[in-house]
């Protein structure tokens, strides 16, 4: 059976104060997440803001990235409050992001969407491991570890959101407290 | 009351006492904003979530400000205000604010407390993360996400986390070369763009007291640029004058303890801070205008929540009065009021429009966010290439306004109307 607190999948690295116009350009913003094509075609754009310098993380052709986890540093997700942010990502194929920090409306809508799994690193990762490095988050440990070199690295506790994000987001959340039907 | 602003508001709203920051509450929500990027997503969540004959939680108290792309010819633009007018007239919504009707007010944040929709005390929630604005009139304000939205429009609550305060004191009298702009972008220069995460940003002080309402709303709408949830300015006599003459609702006035502890205080005197920019790419690159004079531009743009209001085109046109532009300068009202008021208000018996004109700005048009961030590629004023602009917009992200060549210096009206004019980055007391 498989482990859903298991993630495991190639990395992509980036850097500090990754922003909203970077994870999905404001071009596309009119499209509308709950429309499934549309949905799907955020996922196409995801990271297409990067500098133009950057390493591609959509294939050239493809619908979807090759990287399951994104690798950053501090702040990721500064600026807008668009959830096509998170969801761009979720549709472009991401399960999960470990960054040093979150900026807190781009956090906030990872977990109330339960698209991507926001996670934070205890160390710069990004200047441990590169794009395209195997890794296992093991979410039960708090850990991730290099499949090339077996190294192990610790991730922060979840926190207060933790039962939000068992729970699969803020509806999901609410209907286990009794708040909605 | 115990707690900061920000706590004693948010107690209020939860039906405590008293909050501690770092508590998760349930509150009581007063307005729902949203717009036509973020709208028509809220609004897919809501009829999942909730059904597609469900009703939202309360009518009066969902306010629709479609501004974004609205004068474009993208067809899914078109079809997400199609979606927004739809679902208003299902709902019978009071304040939906429809493009192409006499109804069209323009940028959300400007035409929010513009319309009455803004009280003291109160809860604010919008899909925008510049909802902090509406901090500027004394109330808790901040930017959510679509399926945070879909759920406040389904039950007029949400689940928040308490911040913890930092205050920023603003004394000493402000000099006529520095405004609002200049103070905000000084303090997310010391603090960084990560410096207020999670946190409340206060801001109090003489200099605070004697700003107008649109330069406190300048100030407010840029706590998100420093990571913060909401920006805040007590509520006083100015502030109780604005609401009044907008909305016959009834507020409950509520107060911060000055005493209650702050996770940091800055300490600013006005006559001590400099007309500066913000360089690319991000808001907290702080620099005096004099210290960028060597910068050479390609175009000036004077629009946006931040830098849109009737105030900051008086600022503008009172530096361009008589002088003529070297660089292509965009002027872009945020709101049809503010259009209006272009014709009206003078300076030297001229009308801004005319001012504008004479001095070459570019021919001005409808009220939208327009270039500020970008959109479709046929918004006006979009960098569609390489440009150097100075701007009084709130974000200078790499190809935020469009091409990823661009480079932005954020800068108040003065400073970019003063820039507009030389053509490099220029302190506006060279024209004062």
């Amino acid at each position: 059976m498989e482990n859903n607190n298991i993630i495991k999948g190639k990395v992509y690295i980036l850097g500090d104060n990754i922003d909203t116009d970077q994870i999905i350009p404001a071009e596309y913003l009119n499209l509308v997440p709950t429309i499934p094509e549309e949905y799907d075609k955020l996922g196409s754009y995801a990271m297409a803001g990067l500098p133009l310098d950057a390493e591609q993380f959509i294939a050239e052709g493809e619908a979807k990235t090759e990287y399951q986890i994104m690798i950053a540093g501090a702040n990721f997700g500064c600026g807008s409050s668009r959830e096509h942010a998170p969801i761009a990502l979720s549709a472009a194929g991401v399960k999960a992001i470990i960054a040093e920090s979150y900026a807190r409306i781009f956090f906030r809508n990872s977990v109330s969407t339960g698209e991507v799994y926001p996670l934070e690193s205890t160390e710069s990762l990004n200047k441990v491991l590169k794009t395209g490095d195997e890794i296992e988050i093991d979410m039960d440990k708090e850990e991730l570890t290099n499949l090339a070199d077996n190294k192990t690295y610790s991730l922060k506790p979840i926190g207060d959101v933790a039962p939000v994000i068992a729970a699969g987001g803020i509806f999901a959340y609410a209907r286990k407290q009794g708040m909605i039907k | 009351m115990t707690g900061t602003l920000t706590e004693n508001i948010l107690a209020k709203a939860s039906g405590k006492s008293k909050v501690i920051p770092g508590e998760n509450i349930w509150v009581n929500v007063d307005i729902l904003l949203t717009h036509d990027v973020c709208g028509p997503g809220t609004i897919g969540v809501f009829k999942k979530e909730f059904g597609t004959d469900a009703k939202v939680w309360n009518k009066e108290k969902v306010v629709i400000i479609p501004d974004h792309y609205i004068f474009t010819k993208d067809g899914k633009a078109h079809r997400n205000i199609e979606t927004l007018t739809e679902f208003a007239k299902k709902q019978g919504l009071p304040y939906y604010y429809q493009p192409g009707t006499d109804n069209y007010k323009g940028v959300c944040h400007v035409a929010l407390p513009a319309e009455g929709h803004v009280r003291p005390g109160e809860i604010i929630f919008g899909t925008d993360s510049h909802t902090c604005t509406h901090g500027a009139l004394g109330a808790f304000s901040t930017g959510i996400g679509n399926t945070d939205a879909g759920f406040v429009m389904g039950t007029g609550k949400l689940l928040i986390k308490v911040p913890e305060t930092i205050r920023f004191i603003f004394d000493g009298k402000k000099p006529n070369y520095i405004t609002g702009k200049d103070m905000i972008l000084r303090a997310i220069g010391d603090i960084g763009v990560a410096g207020a995460t999670y946190c409340a940003m206060e801001f109090s002080g003489e200099a605070i007291s004697a700003l107008s309402i649109e330069e406190r709303m300048t100030i407010c709408n840029m706590a998100i640029e420093a990571g913060g949830k909401n920006g805040i300015i007590a509520a006083d006599e100015k502030t109780l004058e604005y609401v009044k003459t907008r909305t016959s609702k009834p507020f409950e006035v509520i107060e911060g303890n000055p005493d209650a502890p702050a996770k940091a205080t800055y300490n600013y005197i006005c006559e001590e801070l400099e007309p500066c920019v913000a360089m690319p790419h991000l808001p907290d690159k702080y620099a005096t205008a004099t210290s960028q004079r060597e910068v050479k531009l390609t175009r000036a743009y004077i629009g946006s929540c931040t830098g849109g209001k009737i105030e900051d085109f008086i600022m503008a046109a009172s530096i361009l009065n008589g002088r003529k532009v070297s660089i292509n300068t965009f002027i872009v009202p945020a709101t049809t009021d503010v259009s209006a008021a272009l014709l009206t208000e003078t300076i030297d018996g001229k009308p801004l429009v005319q001012i504008f004109a004479e001095a070459g700005c570019e021919d001005i048009p409808l009220p939208s966010c327009a270039a500020c961030l970008g959109g479709p590629r046929d918004t006006f004023g979009r960098a569609n290439q390489r440009e150097i602009v100075i701007s009084t917009t709130n974000r200078n992200f790499v190809g935020r306004m469009g091409s990823k060549e661009a480079e932005i210096y954020l800068a108040s009206p003065l400073t970019a109307a003063a820039s507009a004019i030389t053509g490099n980055i220029t302190d506006p007391r060279e024209f004062m």
